[in-house]
C-alpha cells in the first residue's frame, strides 16, 4: 500500500525547513494560508509571515519590495491566481527586474476536484515558462516538493513551484537525489521514453509496468524542472528510443509536452505523443473521476505509447 | 541653509532638469514630456534635499528609496540622477537608444545606477514601496521610502490594494506622492474616470493626506517634513501640478503626454525655460 500525501504539505514543510536555515526567508499569503500550507511557516515564524488579504497583485509587488532589501519572499496562493491573475505583475515587477521572489502555486491541476474550473490551474506551466528569468518546477510527490521548495529558496532569481491539493502517492524517498534542473530517470526503457511531471510520474510508472507485460520496454523520466529544462536527457532519450510520450496534468498548448518537444526537435526527428488536457476548462467532480474524464490516467499513457510506436514504424 | 536660499537653489536645479528633459526627448525622438515636467519639482526636492542617499554608493543599505511608480516620467528621474552624480550627464543623450542604460521606462537590469526597480506598467510601484518599507522595518533600518504615482495611475486597482495594506500595516516610513496634474492620455482625469475627490479617498483608506501646490518648492519641502513626523500611518501628498510645467505650449495640454518635441519645438521650449 503506497503512502499518500499532498504535495502542498511538502511545500509547507519545505518552507519551515528553509525558514529555519535562513532567517531572510519570509512568507506572504493571499488569504489562503491553510489551503497553501503557509500556515506551517506562520505558526513557526509569525514575525516573518505577512497576510496580504485577497489582493494577489499587491502580494507579488510587496514580495518584490521585500526582496529588494535582501529578504527571500515566498508568495502563496492558488495556481490560477499565482500564474494567471498576476501575470503582468510577475512579468514586470518580478521577472523583468529579476527579483529573488518565489511563487508557490497551490491546487495545480484538475485533481483540485469539486471547486471546478475557476480554481483548477491547468495553464501555469505555459504562462510561467514563457517569462525570461523564471524557473518552473513541478515536483512529483510531497517529498520532492519539500526539496524543491528548499532549493528554490537557495537559487537566485524567480522560481514558480506547482503543487497540488489532494493526497497523491509518495514515490521518492528522502534519500532520492534532487537537483533543480536535473531530470531523474525513474525507470530505464529502450522502446519509448515517457517524460512526466507532477502526478503523472506515478501514472507513467504504472503504465510502464503494464507495458512491460505486453513486451514493451518503456523508460520513465521525471522531468520536474520545466525551466531550465534538462536538454541532455531529452536528446539522449530521443536518440536511444526514437519515440517520446509526454504526460502532464495541464493544457497541451505550450505546456510541458511542448517544452519537451521544442528540445527534441532541435536534434532529432522523433515522433511525440502528448497526454494532457485538450483545450478544455476544468469542471467539478472527484479527483479520481476528473483524472479519468480528462484522459490523464495510466491507460491514456499506454494508448499514447502504442500510438507513438506505430508512428515510429 | 535658510528656506529662501534652499528654494532658490532647488528652483535653479529644477530649471536645469527641465532643460535636460527637453534635450533628452528631442534627441530620443520619443518619450513622455508632460508628466516629467509636472513631477520635476517633487523629484528635485527628493534627490537634492529630502532623501538621504549617496550617488557614490547606490547600494548603501541605509539609503532612502525612491520608487517612480509612474515610470514613464523617467526623463525627470534620469536627469536628477545624472545631476546628482550617479552617472555622467552626457549619458542622458542615449535615452531610448539601442544598448542604452536609459531605457524608455526605468530598467533595473540594464546597469543604470540609482534605479531601485523596473517600472512602467502602472499601478505596481506602491506595492513594491510597501514591501521595501516593511523589510526595512523588519531589519530596524530607519530609512524612508518615497513612491511617486500619477493621477491617472490611481485608476489602477492595485494602487488601492497597496493603499489598504499600507494602512493595515501602519507603514509610516512610507510617503506616497500623487502627481495630480489633472490629465491622462485620453483626456482630463475628470472626463475619463472622475477620480476626484482624491484626498478623501486616501483618507478613507487610513492615510494622512497633505494637499499642496506641487510646483512650489516651499510647499513640497513642508509636506515632506510633515510626513516624517507622522507615526502609525502612511502619508500621501496630493500634489496639484501643471502637466508640461515650464514649457508654454505643453502646459495643461493633453497631447503632450507621450510625444517628443521636434527640433523647432524644442528650441521654443528651451527658450521658455531660460526665461521662466
Amino acid at each position: 500500500m503506497v503512502e499518500m500525501k499532498a504535495t502542498r504539505d511538502g511545500y509547507g514543510e519545505g518552507l519551515v525547513a528553509l525558514g529555519e536555515k535562513n532567517h531572510q526567508v519570509v512568507v506572504l499569503s493571499a488569504d489562503l494560508t491553510d489551503s497553501t500550507r503557509a500556515s506551517m511557516f506562520k505558526k513557526r515564524f509569525p514575525e516573518r509571515f505577512f497576510t496580504m488579504g485577497v489582493a494577489e497583485a499587491d502580494m507579488i509587488g510587496t514580495a518584490g519590495g521585500l526582496s529588494l532589501v535582501g529578504k527571500i519572499p515566498f508568495c502563496c496562493t492558488l495556481g490560477v491566481f499565482a500564474s494567471g491573475r498576476v501575470w503582468d505583475q510577475v512579468r514586470v515587477t518580478i521577472c523583468y527586474s529579476n527579483l529573488n521572489v518565489k511563487i508557490g502555486g497551490s491546487h495545480g491541476g484538475i485533481s483540485v476536484g469539486a471547486d471546478g474550473a475557476t480554481h483548477q490551474s491547468i495553464e501555469e506551466i505555459t504562462l510561467m515558462r514563457v517569462l525570461p528569468n523564471m524557473k518552473v518546477v513541478v515536483p512529483c510527490d510531497a517529498i520532492e516538493t519539500r526539496k524543491a521548495t528548499i532549493q528554490a529558496g537557495e537559487v537566485s532569481g524567480p522560481v514558480y513551484i506547482r503543487f497540488g491539493r489532494s493526497p497523491i502517492p509518495v514515490i521518492t524517498t528522502k534519500d532520492t537525489p534532487f537537483i533543480l534542473g536535473k531530470a531523474i530517470t525513474m525507470r530505464k526503457g529502450k522502446d519509448v521514453a515517457i517524460f512526466a511531471c507532477g502526478i503523472m510520474v506515478y501514472e507513467a510508472l504504472e503504465a510502464a509496468r503494464e507495458l512491460d507485460k505486453k513486451g514493451i520496454s518503456a523508460g520513465v523520466i521525471n522531468l520536474h524542472t520545466v525551466k531550465p529544462i534538462d536538454e541532455e536527457i531529452i536528446f539522449k532519450a530521443a536518440k536511444e528510443t526514437g519515440a517520446i510520450v509526454t504526460a502532464e496534468e495541464h493544457q497541451l498548448s505550450g505546456g510541458f509536452g511542448s517544452a519537451v518537444t521544442e528540445v527534441a526537435v532541435k536534434q532529432y526527428s522523433v515522433p511525440v505523443e502528448m497526454v494532457g488536457i485538450k483545450d478544455h476548462f476544468g469542471k467539478s467532480g472527484s479527483p479520481q473521476e476528473l483524472i479519468q474524464d480528462f484522459g490523464l490516467t495510466r491507460f491514456d499513457i499506454i494508448k499514447a505509447v502504442e500510438k507513438v510506436l506505430k508512428r515510429k514504424g | 541653509m535658510k528656506i529662501n536660499e534652499q528654494v532658490k537653489k532647488l528652483d535653479k536645479i529644477a530649471r536645469q532638469v527641465r532643460k535636460n528633459i527637453i534635450e533628452m526627448l528631442v534627441q530620443a525622438g520619443s518619450g513622455h514630456p508632460g508628466g516629467a515636467l509636472s513631477a520635476c519639482d517633487i523629484m528635485v526636492v527628493l534627490y537634492f534635499s529630502v532623501m538621504r542617499h549617496n550617488p557614490q554608493n547606490p547600494q548603501w543599505r541605509e539609503r532612502d528609496r525612491f520608487i517612480l511608480s509612474k515610470g514613464h516620467s523617467c526623463p525627470a528621474m534620469y536627469a536628477c540622477l545624472a545631476r546628482a552624480g550617479y552617472f555622467p550627464l552626457q549619458e542622458l543623450s542615449t535615452l531610448r537608444k539601442l544598448g542604452s542604460r536609459l531605457q524608455g521606462h526605468p530598467s533595473k537590469t540594464d546597469g543604470l545606477p540609482g534605479i531601485e526597480v523596473s517600472t512602467g506598467s502602472l499601478g505596481q510601484g506602491l506595492s513594491i514601496a510597501n514591501g521595501i518599507a516593511l523589510g526595512l522595518r523588519l531589519d530596524r533600518i530607519g530609512a524612508r521610502v518615497y513612491c511617486l504615482m500619477g493621477d491617472g495611475e490611481i485608476e489602477e486597482g492595485q494602487i488601492w490594494e497597496a493603499a489598504m495594506a499600507a494602512s493595515h500595516y501602519h507603514i509610516d516610513n512610507l510617503c506616497g506622492i500623487v502627481d495630480n496634474n489633472g490629465l491622462q492620455i485620453d483626456g482630463t482625469i475628470d472626463e475619463i474616470m472622475s477620480p476626484n475627490p482624491i484626498s478623501e479617498k486616501w483618507k478613507a483608506f487610513g492615510w494622512n493626506t497633505i494637499e499642496i501646490d506641487g510646483n512650489k518648492m516651499e510647499e513640497i519641502l513642508e509636506a515632506f517634513a510633515e510626513a516624517k513626523t507622522i507615526k502609525r500611518k502612511p502619508t500621501v501628498i496630493i500634489a496639484k501640478t501643471i502637466k508640461g510645467k515650464g514649457v508654454s505650449f505643453m502646459e495643461n495640454a493633453v497631447e503632450w503626454h507621450g510625444k517628443a518635441p521636434s527640433k523647432e519645438q524644442a528650441k521654443v521650449a528651451l527658450k521658455d525655460l531660460e526665461s521662466s
